[in-house]
């Protein structure tokens, strides 16, 4: 087992702020924009990017946080079932331009899912993607509109994020496992 | 707080703490589980809230409901639930059924299991049945009330809404009040409750107590038989339903003094904490044991025990049925 730290701290920030500026240009400013943390980290990358909008454009996006459990492809095969945590959405999705964030994107199934959630929600105009890491690997047909580091990776290895508000630190890593 | 909390049940969940098939009664129960359940339904009351109060979860599972006693809120609360994580549900009666020709329980346990049923809910007038029918199959059987003996669904819906509107079960007096002997809801509360940590008080005349309840399995159950002094300071108060079917016995002297003593209305009820809340395991007997003021009043959260009712069995289903088998 080896660990490689691929994003420290200052790194993290700085990608966090270039995604903040993408968001905002593409979208022509912040109208009609939500953001939607995937549990657990994308939650507190959600908040992040939103302070960072807030710092240079003065306005408030609101912010929801989903749960996808429900949702799960694998779920008939998993040994133990996900532990739920409630989805909460500040306002009607309807029509709205909705950024998904998570931490890292992987095979893509659970964005799949997270789709899937948002749509039993509400109709959507637009559904966007900002990952912190984009390793590869895809199984599905998806790919997101904001990476905060495109790393290549190798299937034995894992990528491993903390984030200070869930794990005391700001650090991205990859284990090899073998 | 919450999410420290919450943490340490996720991992006591990835620890594989719920390894349970059956739900057959809270006495064998860990805190860890009811928390996990409780914890479960809070995600399942953002379904509720949906418009489209639908996931697919458990797309291709069978839940079958077999009511052998009359019921309406538990097998429709138990049909809504599973139709709301996407599984199909079958709804057996005694009556329709083969149950009705003599086929034994053990036998329609083995016949449903044949036919693909992934969960058997169900309610029987003599107390274990569930157990027998659990022993037979490897379906995960759910127990909606059977005979005097218990009611677990009903005890978890109730410690989730004391604990939506308190914040926590732990140190909550709640007062039960009423037929205890022929409660299955009451056994299945005082196990829910006294083991999340409330102080569970019953008041009730005498002939209507369980002997030597107290004694063996219940060392903190307090026994107050004048309902004005056991509802002092109460958070919660559980009026019962007087099971005018099962009081052929003799048991009361009167209906009328029934009321006069055991009936929960507005006087009785200042008596308690400004903002106690008023549970009832329904249906009611407006009039008997509760006032029409009090059942409709504002501390009264019988609705909301309804839906919480299906939050609960959401998370049951999920628990029991969304993993591997």
């Amino acid at each position: 087992m080896s660990e490689k730290v691929i994003l420290d701290e200052e790194e993290i920030r700085r990608a966090l702020t270039r995604i903040a500026h993408e968001i905002v240009e593409r979208n022509h400013g912040c109208d009609g924009i939500v953001f939607i943390g995937m549990h657990t980290r994308g939650v507190p990358l959600s908040r992040r990017i939103a302070a960072n909008i807030k710092e240079f454009e003065r306005s408030e996006i609101p912010i929801g946080v989903l749960d996808i459990s429900l949702y799960r492809d694998d779920l008939p095969s998993l040994g133990v079932q996900p532990f739920l945590r409630p989805t909460t959405i500040p306002t009607d999705i309807a029509g709205k331009s909705v950024i998904l964030v998570d931490d890292v994107l992987y095979t893509g199934r659970s964005i799949r899912a997270a789709m899937d959630a948002l749509i039993d929600l509400g109709r959507p105009q637009s559904i966007q993607l900002a990952v912190l890491v984009d390793r590869g690997h895809r199984e599905l047909p998806i790919r997101a509109d904001y990476v905060g580091k495109n790393m290549p990776t190798s299937r034995y290895e894992e990528v491993v994020v903390h984030l200070n508000e869930t794990d005391g630190r700001d650090e991205v890593a990859i284990i090899k496992k073998r | 707080m919450r999410t420290t909390k919450q943490r340490e049940i996720a991992a006591t969940l990835e620890a594989g703490i719920w390894r349970r098939r059956h739900v057959l009664d809270l006495d064998d129960f860990t805190s860890e589980e009811v928390e996990l359940v409780l914890e479960t339904a809070d995600a399942m009351k953002e379904v509720l809230s949906r418009e489209i109060k639908k996931v697919p979860t458990l797309r291709g599972k069978t839940v079958v409901t077999l009511f052998c006693e009359p019921s309406t809120r538990t097998r429709v609360s138990f049909e809504q639930a599973a139709k709301n994580l996407s599984a199909d549900v079958i709804n057996l009666g005694a009556s329709g059924s083969s149950v009705e020709k003599g086929e034994s329980l053990i036998d329609t346990a083995r016949t449903l299991q044949a036919l693909g049923a992934d969960a058997i809910v169900m309610r029987h007038y003599h107390a274990g049945a569930p157990y027998l029918m659990a022993r037979h199959t490897d379906v995960s059987v759910i127990n909606g009330g059977d005979g005097c003996h218990a009611h677990p669904t009903q005890g978890l819906l109730d410690l989730y809404t004391v604990r939506d509107h308190l914040g926590t079960v732990a140190g909550a007096k709640v007062v039960i009040i009423g037929d205890i002997t022929h409660s299955r809801v009451a056994r299945s509360n005082i196990w829910g409750l006294s083991k999340m940590g409330a102080e569970v008080v019953l008041s009730a005349p005498p002939t209507l107590l369980p002997v030597g309840l107290s004694i063996p399995y219940f060392p903190e159950i307090v026994v107050e038989q004048n309902l004005d002094r056991a509802v002092e300071g109460a958070d919660v108060i559980i009026p019962l339903r007087l099971q005018r079917e099962r009081q052929k016995g003799g048991l009361l002297p009167s209906l009328r003094e029934y009321v006069q003593l055991y009936q929960l209305d507005a006087k009785r009820l200042a008596k308690a904490k400004p903002n106690a809340l008023v549970l009832h395991p329904g249906p009611m007997n407006e009039g008997v044991e509760i006032t029409r003021e009090v059942a409709h009043g504002a501390q009264s959260v019988i609705e909301e025990q309804v839906t919480n009712g299906v939050a609960v069995r959401m998370a049951l289903l999920y628990l029991l049925l969304g993993g591997a088998q």
